[in-house]
């Protein structure tokens, strides 16, 4: 078996995963959710073992890299990121549904690795700019970041999507208590936050080591510091102001719209140095 | 004071400032200075110069930065060239305005953090931790339960559970029996400052970088040295004060043809002597004497000993000559003779650039004058286009590599460096730590036995204070059940 097999097959095991979760929200069946965590698992397992033997499939070719050097490697390894924080969030809240709005972004990311088209999934050698310790440190940590702010999103989402008033009929009612939504925002984005603030660190320390200088406006650095502004402007209202609830979670849909385009934008609409992934 | 008689300066307050010594003695003067320090202990200001910082920090990315005049002339048309040329939008992360930005964060951070650090640190350091059962009360997440218990074998054990996960428990007598009050992580509260000081040491740093670095590109034959590197960014040079010699240049590539390493051999010369030698690679620079040299690009110099390919397109033949630069050789049936005359890495055919190319004459019999002819490495059925009898094309030669080395200077490095560490750490201690506290009320009720209520808070991060309230609740009763 081959690892781009087994990370296809992960894509449908995600899919089936957001079904349920959809599902136990849609019919407000809290056993669809716990499936739908079973299965949750289980991808997360594939995709684990996928990455895993990718990375062993690199050192068989003779290319011997972390499988993380390209625009399908790195959005495999997303998924893996926001399904490992999401399955964290889970395990610690103990809150069952919330997953309505995350799953699905995992499944999309690596969807959209295994599916898109023009997406090249070979096993390439790495470039001598990316031959370096600090690939593994400063992938891990960026998408670390990502992931928070995915999930995070995930959530703003669902707090927008709850009306205000408390009708005992309709969908978005047995969504968990708004607070505790809002609570979970901030705290993904708090943890987005500090793992992009180390990502963007260990890229400069990285640039400065490969390169000679620690930042150079590149439109990828220049974004993911944009991105960086908007989540601490976010914080800044949520501790200073007081913001919370819907107006906070525009501000985190907002970031989130950054990190997108930071990650994908910037590399279909701008050039740089930046241009693996 | 009348106001007619003052010259048009005194009405300005931050000129007569300093008229008065005693700020409260002016009043309007004191109102000033103190609304300009409450401008910049807004909160409101940060979440401006954010927004603003991130809003203005897009456009560098969409239009290219530090390009040609030329090229925004013909991109953006005149107009639109003289509004970007008096706002400096083609080096705009270095323009007057998006430093002033940067320049009133700094502004923004120093003020608010002078203005908020003296409450800070009598939180911090204060002179006794206060006990006030009032607060706890009143709490949401206050836990009552009963136990049969007396409340002097119940204290002790509530003690020692507090004990092991507070670094700070007092016992304090009440109305009704005794409160146990216990914290840890007051010094957490420090953690916002160090992220805020961190963000100026990164400005400090990159301003020394700014006024005193130096940064810019040396290109090196192999067996070339230089002292010279020419700045990013301007047609000047600057002297480093010491040589670079490469020895050797070398390349080596992936079976699919993406180059794998380059590795620069090269030597450091001071005062005529070789101090230091030593490879480099991409990710490895060499460091000389606070210069930092780094492995930037390659390419093609020069190429030597050229194999080339003689092919008859009529019978088919097909012969091999070596030939060296100058030299001429005869070619086969009575072809004339070739002589190998230049090399260029990247030769431009009517517009289109083909690479690396050979260039030689083409004599036939006794001419002296000959024909120039160009040997494209990657197009072996370029020279068919000449009609001649014999095709000439490159079979094989050897290359000489020229290495393109970065040399940088960066004294703000360290500070920078030091920034990174202190944001990292005071991110971690400002999100994930805090001062937590708790008080646990041990009241007597019923004979034996006593009722106990647990509530907490923390400075950050209540709902988890919850799930800690719920745990704590659980040991104290397993403490005292056994």
């Amino acid at each position: 078996m081959t690892s781009s097999l087994l990370l296809s097959v992960t894509t449908f095991v995600y899919a089936a995963a957001s079904v349920f979760y959809i599902g136990a929200w849609s019919f407000n069946k809290k056993v669809l959710s716990r499936v739908g965590l079973i299965v949750l698992v289980a991808g997360f397992i594939m995709n684990t073992a996928g990455i895993l033997l990718r990375w062993v499939e690199s050192y068989k070719i003779g290319y011997g890299h972390a499988p993380f050097s390209n625009m399908y490697e790195s959005l495999v390894f997303f998924s893996w990121t926001v399904c490992l924080l999401y399955l964290f969030v889970e395990y610690k809240y103990k809150e069952k549904i919330v997953g309505v709005f995350a799953t699905p972004l995992i499944f999309l990311a690596i969807a959209y690795a295994s599916l898109a088209p023009g997406m090249e999934s070979e096993i390439t050698p790495l470039i001598p700019a990316l031959k370096s310790n600090w690939l593994i440190a400063h992938v891990i940590t960026c998408f670390l970041g990502y992931a928070g702010f995915a999930v995070a999103f995930g959530f703003s989402v669902m707090y927008l999507v709850r009306p205000e008033t408390t009708k005992q009929n309709g969908l978005a009612t047995k969504l968990p208590y708004p607070g505790v939504i809002d609570e979970l925002t901030y705290q993904m984005v708090v943890f987005g936050f500090l793992f992009l603030t180390i990502g963007i660190i260990t890229g400069a320390v990285w640039a400065n080591s490969a390169w000679g200088t620690y930042w150079s406006w590149d439109p990828k650095e220049t974004w993911s510091l944009i991105t960086w502004f908007i989540y601490a402007t976010l914080l800044h209202l949520r501790m200073m102001r007081g913001w919370n609830g819907k107006r906070i979670a525009w501000v985190s849909i907002v970031g989130f719209m950054a990190v997108l385009f930071t990650y994908f934008g910037v590399n279909y609409f701008l050039s740089g140095l930046h241009s693996y992934a | 004071m009348n106001p007619q008689k003052q010259g048009w300066l005194d009405r300005v307050p931050l000129f007569c400032y300093p008229k008065g010594i005693d700020m409260a003695q002016n009043k309007s003067d004191s109102t000033f200075l103190k609304r300009i320090w409450q401008f910049f202990t807004a909160v409101k200001l940060t979440v401006v110069l954010l927004v603003l910082l991130a809003a203005t920090s897009i456009i560098g990315t969409v239009i290219p930065q530090n390009a040609s005049p030329a090229f925004y002339f013909h991109n953006y048309g005149e107009s639109l060239y003289k509004l970007f040329s008096v706002l400096n939008v083609f080096d705009m992360y270095n323009s007057w305005w998006f430093l002033a930005l940067l320049g009133l964060l700094a502004v923004n951070i120093v003020v608010c953090s002078i203005d908020r650090l003296k409450s800070t640190w009598k939180i911090i350091f204060p002179e006794k931790i206060p006990f006030k059962p009032q607060r706890y009360r009143k709490m949401k997440n206050k836990t009552v339960f009963e136990t049969n218990e007396d409340l002097e074998k119940v204290l002790p054990a509530f003690k020692e559970v507090l004990g092991k996960k507070f670094s700070f428990v007092s016992e304090n007598p009440t109305d009704h029996g005794v409160g146990l009050y216990a914290e840890k992580g007051r010094w957490t509260r420090i953690g916002v400052y160090v992220v805020h000081s961190s963000i100026l040491l990164l400005l400090i740093g990159a301003l020394i970088g700014g006024i005193m670095g130096i940064s810019g590109t040396m290109r090196l034959d192999e067996g070339e040295k230089g002292s010279a590197i020419s700045l990013s960014g301007q047609h000047q040079h600057h002297d480093i004060g010491f040589s670079i010699k490469c020895n050797s240049f070398d390349v080596s590539f992936y079976d699919t043809g993406m180059p794998e390493e380059f590795r620069s051999n090269l030597s450091i010369i001071k005062d005529g002597k070789e101090v230091l030698s030593s490879d480099i690679l991409v990710n490895q620079p060499l460091s000389f004497e606070g210069y930092n040299i780094y492995q930037s690009s390659y390419g093609t110099s020069a190429a030597e000993n050229l194999e080339l390919k003689i092919q008859n397109p009529k019978s088919g033949m097909v012969y091999t000559k070596q030939v060296k630069k100058g030299e001429s050789i005869k070619l086969p049936e009575g072809g004339g003779t070739f002589e190998l005359t230049g090399f260029d890495p990247n030769y431009s055919f009517r517009g289109h650039a083909v690479g690396e190319a050979f260039t030689g004459i083409l004599r036939k019999g006794g001419e002296s004058e000959g024909k120039q002819i160009v040997l494209p490495v990657k197009f072996p059925t370029f020279d068919r286009m000449r009609r001649g009898d014999l095709v000439l094309s490159v079979k094989d030669y050897e290359k000489t590599y020229y290495t393109g080395l970065q040399v940088a200077k960066d004294p703000g490095v360290p500070y920078v460096y030091i920034g990174f560490i202190l944001m990292i750490a005071g991110c971690f201690i400002t999100f994930f730590m805090s001062h937590q506290s708790v008080l646990v009320e041990v009241n007597h009720k019923n004979n034996p036995g006593c009722e106990v209520s647990v509530a907490g808070t923390a400075n950050r991060n209540s709902q988890s204070m919850n799930l800690k309230i719920e745990k704590l609740v659980s040991k104290l009763k397993e403490s005292i059940s056994s």
